[in-house]
């Protein structure tokens, strides 16, 4: 006889248990400590503060933890602790030029002003595993880092061009009118640039970065160029209204992508360059990159494009960025569905039922 | 005297506030909460929270809840109509640690009843609150993914699309072939997804005396149907609608007239049919005994 099953509440607890011992994994084995993440994870820690939308170093290596390196996991985390989170204020714009450099490179001039930067990157490591870190060898001693350009600003590549008037210019809209916060706002179509860039700020960098992908492969013609990427540290200043000037309260690392793409220009208009815009915390260059080609694809509409590729397409891209809401509906189907599938099962028997001797008879 | 099968109370975890949810978030679903009561069927944008169970899951219908529940209220939770599913028992856990409220698995006894998938087949009373987990709130959107279409047919009431594809079914099969998520029309003005409700229980929407809310957590939509709204089910005069029926009573309570899950008993082709809504089929069981 069939007994309904019960006992939910204790299978959960349980598994609550047997996570937790899968988490810690052998006993024997020291317990990773959140600065040990911070310090030897900061890839991982930077894009779990992107995705989770919170720039909070210690907080993210708590995730990762708690998630045991499930990245997608850790954003959840992250993000629900944020949702319920005040918000106090908006801070000033970044200013990106006034950015201390840790690394700063163009693919579109030679030499520039402030100069190319490699810094710490893994485009030209060679791939071969190292077995001295697996020996638990120390790393070996190099100059001490610090990061460039303390001395001053290093103008951005776009602004070069844009002396020239070469490029497109960014102005902010008339009335410079206060961006929509998609935290708490839902997106609507069609959106504008700001909650556009807001989205993709927020996206799986794997969905960018093959979205991206598919515009150099023939999806949407963008001849893209890297005009500029930089990665390091800005101020980010918040002005009190009681006060009237801008205090910091605090630096953060971010990693920016000026994607240049040329435009054939219109009837009103003459040819010119047009930018894409990535925008990362930490260090998540494959993210902005991304990012800054996605931005200028689903630019198409405004710049007399024709949209017929994916990536070009607001909708599709954008209600389908984050990896939280895809994650949680892609898995959502293990929950029960046995009362869709009894109605379907007995329509699927009566559509049978009512076919001609053919289709029945496999059964 | 019908007495819920509920394990006892959890205590509650003063780290978060009452029902998790911070005030002024409360505040802002109540609002969409009022526009959607004021505007049967329509579908209100809101600013859907991350909550700490996975999109997907039921965060629509546990942010309507948290913004709704107040420490007087009996909760009962069901998924496909059962109390004990884990997701049930997981989202009642939530709220017992966040609010430490009375829960029930008895449908009289509750003045909020979350639900995924089902309509409990004890008919509601004046006064309490259906809170339907909501996975895709747009009708159209199988027949027009972009939203930027479908707001300007719902705006203009324009559902021939809707209509086209049930005559297609029923020049194809014979029959409108959709079983759950039956779409209805809400007061005679907008058309409507029930959620994944079988279309067994749609003539239970119509002129219930409960609140019907519906939230859509990870589409960031809440919709609602007043108490003693009419929802009609879409049909045609000569393919009225119908919905299913069993050819056998339950196996366990002996009910004719509830929605039965198939249960597969062996591996030779046996089969039995129960109940889906357990706590209907536990307390006929009861009765019977008497």
């Amino acid at each position: 006889m069939y007994v309904a099953v019960k006992g939910g509440e204790r299978a959960i607890l349980n598994s609550y248990a047997l996570l937790a011992q899968a988490r810690r994994g052998d006993a024997s084995v020291p317990e990773l400590t959140l600065d040990q993440i911070q310090q030897q994870l900061r890839l991982s820690v930077d894009r779990v503060m992107c995705e989770g939308s919170v720039y909070d170093p210690e907080l993210a290596a708590l995730a990762i933890k708690q998630a045991a390196g499930d990245l997608v996991e850790a954003i959840f985390l992250l993000r629900a602790y944020r949702a319920t989170l005040p918000r106090l204020g908006y801070a000033r714009p970044l200013d990106t030029a006034d950015m201390r450099l840790w690394r700063r490179i163009s693919a579109t001039f030679k030499d520039l002003p402030g100069g190319q930067v490699l810094g710490p990157t893994y485009d030209y490591t060679q791939r071969l595993l190292d077995f001295t870190l697996a020996a638990s060898g120390e790393a070996q001693a190099g100059p001490v880092a610090s990061p460039q350009s303390e001395a001053g600003a290093v103008p951005r590549v776009v602004d070069l061009l844009g002396n020239e008037g070469l490029i497109e210019s960014h102005e902010p809209s008339p009335g410079d009118p206060e961006p929509v916060d998609l935290t708490r706002v839902p997106i609507s179509f069609p959106a504008d640039r700001a909650a556009r860039l807001q989205n993709l700020a927020r996206g799986d960098e794997g969905f960018l970065l093959a979205m991206g992908y598919s515009t150099q492969r023939g999806y949407a013609n963008s001849h893209p160029f890297a005009g500029e990427i930089r990665f390091g540290l800005v101020d980010v200043e918040i002005e009190p209204e009681e006060l009237g000037f801008p205090v910091s309260i605090g630096e953060i690392e971010i990693t920016e992508c000026q994607m240049v793409n040329q435009f054939a220009g219109s009837k009103t208009e003459p040819p010119k360059f047009t930018r894409g815009y990535g925008l990362a915390f930490g260090a998540s260059e494959r993210k902005a990159m991304g990012m800054a080609l996605v931005d200028r694809a689903l630019r198409a509409t405004e710049l007399g494009e024709a949209a017929d590729s994916p990536a070009q397409m607001q909708e599709f891209v954008l209600s389908h960025t984050d990896n939280l809401e895809a994650s949680g509906f892609v898995q959502h189907l293990k929950l029960p569905h046995y009362v869709d599938f009894q109605s379907e099962l007995e329509l699927v028997r009566k559509m049978r039922a009512a076919m001609p001797e053919s289709g029945a008879e496999a059964a | 005297m019908k007495v819920s099968d509920l394990p006892p109370p959890v205590e509650r975890d003063a780290n978060f506030n009452f029902a998790y949810l911070d005030e002024r978030t409360k505040r802002m679903i109540r609002r969409a909460i009022l526009k959607a009561v004021a505007i049967p069927g329509y579908q209100v944008p809101f600013g859907s929270r991350e909550m700490p169970l996975p999109y997907g899951w039921g965060t629509g219908g546990i942010q309507v809840t948290a913004s709704i529940i107040g420490p007087d209220d009996v909760l009962k939770v069901i998924d496909q109509g059962a109390d004990d599913t884990v997701n049930a028992v997981n989202i009642r856990r939530f709220f017992q640690r966040t609010t430490a409220v009375a829960v029930t698995s008895v449908t009289t006894e509750a003045t909020i009843i979350q639900t995924r998938h089902r309509i409990p087949e004890t008919p509601l009373h004046d006064g309490q609150v259906m809170v339907y987990q909501v996975p895709l709130p747009e009708p159209l959107q199988k027949l027009e993914p972009r939203e930027a279409e479908t707001r300007v047919m719902h705006g203009l009431a324009d559902y021939g699309l809707m209509h086209v594809k049930l005559y297609e079914d029923i020049a194809r099969f014979g029959h409108i072939a959709t079983t759950y998520d039956y779409p209805v029309m809400v007061d005679g003005r907008f058309l409507m997804a029930p959620s994944p409700i079988p279309k067994f229980d749609n003539p239970k929407m119509h002129m219930n005396p409960a609140l019907q809310l519906f939230g859509a957590g990870r589409e960031k939509r809440i919709y609602a149907i007043p108490p003693w709204t009419s929802v009609e089910s879409l049909a045609f005069d000569d393919h009225p609608f119908e919905v299913q029926r069993w050819s056998e009573p339950c196996a366990l309570c002996g009910a004719t007239d509830s929605f039965l899950d198939e249960v597969i008993t062996d591996d030779r082709g046996g089969h039995m049919f129960v109940c889906s809504d357990t706590d209907h089929c536990r307390l006929n069981r009861q009765d019977d005994d008497r």
